[in-house]
C-alpha cells in the first residue's frame, strides 16, 4: 500500500522574534547597571546607616578604602591584616602615591567600618594613618532611606 | 522572447539561529550571575592632621571643642551620651541640642564654622554609634534637604582597651 505524504505536517517552527527581542532587552539592561568599579566595596562589611549619608558630589582626586572587620583586621587592598602590621603596608601606598606627583595631605582615607567593628579600631587605624601623613579621612556609611516621610 | 521563471526551484535561505541564541542566553547568564544591587553610600569627612605639641599660651579666641562622651557597656552598646558633661537619653536629643547651639547662623565667624566636637569613645564602643554621633552633630535634614551644623569632628585620643 502506498503511504502518501502529507505536505506541510513537517517541523512547526514557532515564531522566535519576540523571544530573542526581550533576551536583547534583558541583557542590555543587565549591561547598563552592571557595576563593574566596585573595588572599594566590601560584601563582608555591614556599613553602619545615616540618613546624612549622600554620595558625593564629585570623586576625591585621590583615595585608599581601607575596610575594618568587626573582629578587627583591615583589608587593603583585597588583603586581610590586623591594623597594628597596616605600617608598612600604607607606606608602600604613600610611595606609590609619591611617585605619581600626589600629595599625601590630599589623599583621603576612605574607612569602611562595619557596624561592629570597635571604635578602638578605628581610632588606631586612624593613628597609623596620621604616623604616615594621611590626614584627611572619609567614614563612610550607607544611605539610610526614610520611607514615607 | 520568452522569459524563463527561475523562481520556482530557487532554495530558500534559512539563517541558522541555534548559535546566536546560545550566546545570547550565555551572555543573559552571567550578567544575571554578576549583577548586584549596590547600595547608595556617602562619606563624613574629617581633617584630622598628627597634632604637634602647640607651643605658647593658647589664644584667647580660640574656642574649646565641644566634647561629647560616649559609654559603651559590655557587649559594645551605647550606654550614655553627654556633651561637656551634660548627659543626653539618645542622639535624637544631642541632635536638637546642636540646633539650638548653631542657630540660625550661616555667616563667617558664626559657631557653625568656628565650632568643633571632639568624640570620646570608650574602646570597645561598636562603631554604629560613633556613625550615630558623627550624623547627629554634623547636620539635620529639613525638608529632605541636608542642612549641615558642625562640621569640625575629631576623635580624642584612643582610649586603652577595657
Amino acid at each position: 500500500m502506498k503511504i502518501q505524504k502529507k505536505k506541510g505536517s513537517g517541523v512547526h517552527e514557532g515564531d522566535l522574534t519576540p523571544m530573542i527581542d526581550m533576551t536583547f532587552q534583558l541583557i542590555a539592561f543587565f549591561m547598563v547597571l552592571i557595576n563593574l568599579s566596585d573595588a572599594e566595596q566590601n560584601q563582608a562589611i555591614k556599613l553602619p546607616e545615616s540618613t546624612l549619608a549622600k554620595p558625593p558630589e564629585q570623586p576625591f582626586e585621590y583615595s585608599i578604602t581601607i575596610h575594618v572587620t568587626d573582629d578587627g583586621n583591615a583589608i587593603l587592598n583585597g588583603q586581610e591584616i590586623p591594623i597594628s602590621q597596616l605600617g608598612p603596608y600604607l607606606n608602600s601606598e604613600k610611595t606609590a602615591i609619591v611617585s605619581t606627583n600626589k600629595s599625601i595631605a590630599d589623599t583621603t582615607v576612605i574607612i569602611r567600618g562595619d557596624v561592629r567593628a570597635k571604635t578602638g579600631h578605628i581610632q588606631e587605624l586612624i593613628k597609623i594613618c596620621q604616623d604616615n601623613s594621611f590626614e584627611v579621612f572619609a567614614l563612610r556609611a550607607k544611605e539610610k532611606v526614610r520611607y514615607g516621610k | 522572447m520568452k522569459i524563463r521563471n527561475s523562481g520556482g526551484d530557487a532554495e530558500e535561505i534559512k539563517v541558522e539561529m541555534t548559535p546566536m541564541i546560545d550566546i545570547v542566553f550565555q551572555l543573559l547568564v552571567f550578567f544575571i550571575m554578576t549583577f548586584k544591587i549596590v547600595e547608595v553610600e556617602g562619606d563624613f569627612n574629617i581633617k584630622m592632621p598628627l597634632s604637634a605639641p602647640s607651643e605658647g599660651l593658647p589664644q584667647e579666641d580660640d574656642v574649646p571643642p565641644m566634647k561629647i562622651s560616649l559609654k559603651a557597656n559590655g557587649a559594645g552598646r551605647l550606654a550614655s551620651i553627654s556633651l561637656n558633661g551634660e548627659q543626653f537619653p539618645n542622639m535624637q536629643k544631642l541632635n536638637e541640642y546642636i540646633i539650638t547651639i548653631v542657630g540660625d547662623d550661616h555667616g563667617p565667624g558664626s559657631v557653625r564654622e568656628t565650632a568643633e566636637v571632639e568624640l570620646d569613645c570608650d574602646y570597645n564602643l561598636h562603631y554604629v554609634h560613633v556613625v550615630e554621633a558623627v550624623t547627629a552633630v554634623s547636620g539635620t535634614m529639613v525638608n529632605d534637604e541636608v542642612v549641615k551644623l558642625i562640621e569640625k569632628i575629631k576623635f580624642a585620643p584612643p582610649q586603652e582597651p577595657g
